[in-house]
């Protein structure tokens, strides 16, 4: 159980509180700047420099270079912003999702209505 | 004087923009909603003929950062551009605002005890564009409503409460009614039903609540705008949490309302709701 779990007490949700925002700010604010192409580009060439320049902690940064999406989440990062993070690295929203729940993107396919939806 | 002529709750997708902009309105997967939106978008060209609606809507990390992020933030211009969200902006035309009613709007809210943030630019991302163009026709360069956009705090917890969205609906409505022009306003009320894109939860709906609650909003509103966050986020998903926005819309709307169409579809991660409301008193 993370901080916000013992919180709110809703099993499996991260809910986005103002704690949780303090905790994930840098992992955030450096997630928004990659709504500029050229940062995109910053990003790619030298991943560390550029995290090291938004102050992320070490365990920030880990997450990231693991590309663990629960992880990222659980420290703070807030999925529309981290979104941006994903669309740099070629991560779509349901592949995000899919490695949440700790399954394929098949697998989690297979629990949706009409996965022709997309 | 202004009226408000019809109320709208309508979920927010980005799926269904692509979807719309890739011209997939016969794809058997995407058919059932636009064909479960055209009723209510031939409704509001034949009969509402609205002059502009007010659309309430939440920001996803496009036009807001948390650096500073409003409760309540009001645009006040003449005009909205498309935001590119960051895959390309979506070919829609720019929204025409209607800057004298959203001065009017401003002026009689905060007098009402509403202390809105006023925005004299905002970008809109899907959390405004996804409805549109399912309910008003546009053409490559217009659209045939003017738009007041209203933007809630939705992302970042504490949230204002359902029952103040409720009344701040109520005071959208007395600042129509006082409006000396005669203006026909449609409110739509956007976001949910449920979802949830975090955690090891991510992607659970709920079909059975959120038909409950197309029924509910109409019939008992204030008992369900009294649910706390927490009560909302358990049945519907963390993300579900921002059905408050369509408290504003039902706030505007009298005690008692008519439903002129419905539609729910849940095919992925989104139990996609809509519900177009009369007034009836």
């Amino acid at each position: 159980m993370s901080d916000t779990q013992e919180r709110w007490g809703i099993p499996g949700t991260y809910v986005f509180d103002l704690a949780l925002s303090r905790q994930g700010y840098a992992i955030n604010k450096m997630c928004n700047s990659l709504k500029f192409d050229e940062n995109r580009e910053a990003f790619k060439a030298d991943e560390e420099a550029y995290m090291e320049r938004y102050g992320l902690s070490e365990e920030q940064k880990q997450a990231i270079r693991e590309r663990d999406w629960l992880r990222l989440t659980q420290l703070g990062g807030n999925l529309f912003f981290f979104l941006k993070l994903g669309a740099t690295l070629g991560y779509g929203l349901y592949t995000i999702g899919a490695q949440m729940r700790g399954e394929s993107y098949e697998q989690f396919m297979s629990t949706r209505n009409v996965p022709g939806a997309t | 004087m202004g009226k408000i002529v019809a109320g709208i709750g309508s979920s927010h997708v980005p799926s269904i923009g692509r979807a719309y902009d890739q011209q997939k309105q016969t794809d058997p997967a995407w058919q059932p909603l636009f064909d479960g939106y055209e009723p209510v978008k031939r409704w509001l060209a034949e009969e509402v003929k609205a002059d502009v609606v007010i659309l309430v809507y939440n920001d996803h990390g496009t036009e807001f950062f948390l650096d500073c992020y409003p409760t309540f933030a009001l645009g006040v211009a003449d005009s909205y551009a498309v935001a590119d969200e960051g895959y390309g902006k979506r070919p829609l035309p720019d929204f025409p605002g209607d800057a004298a009613f959203s001065e009017h709007l401003a002026n009689h809210l905060v007098a009402d005890e509403f202390d809105l943030t006023l925005c004299q630019e905002m970008a809109l991302d899907h959390g405004f564009l996804t409805a549109m163009p399912l309910l008003w026709e546009h053409d490559d360069t217009a659209w045939p409503v003017k738009v007041v956009p209203l933007l809630v705090n939705v992302i970042q917890h504490p949230l204002p409460t359902g029952q103040r969205c409720y009344k701040l609906g109520e005071a959208i409505r007395r600042a129509v009614e006082a409006y000396p022009e005669d203006t026909r306003v449609a409110v739509v009320g956007t976001g949910g039903l449920s979802h949830q894109l975090n955690g090891e939860r991510f992607g659970h709906i709920n079909e059975e609540w959120d038909k409950q609650w197309l029924q509910r909003i109409q019939d008992e509103p204030r008992e369900l705008a009294a649910l706390s966050h927490k009560e909302v986020m358990t049945a519907a998903g963390a993300e579900g949490g921002e059905v408050i926005m369509w408290f504003v819309m039902r706030g505007a709307m009298t005690e008692r309302v008519e439903e002129v169409h419905r539609f729910y579809y849940a095919p992925m991660t989104t139990g996609i709701g809509l519900l177009a409301l009369n007034n009836s008193d």
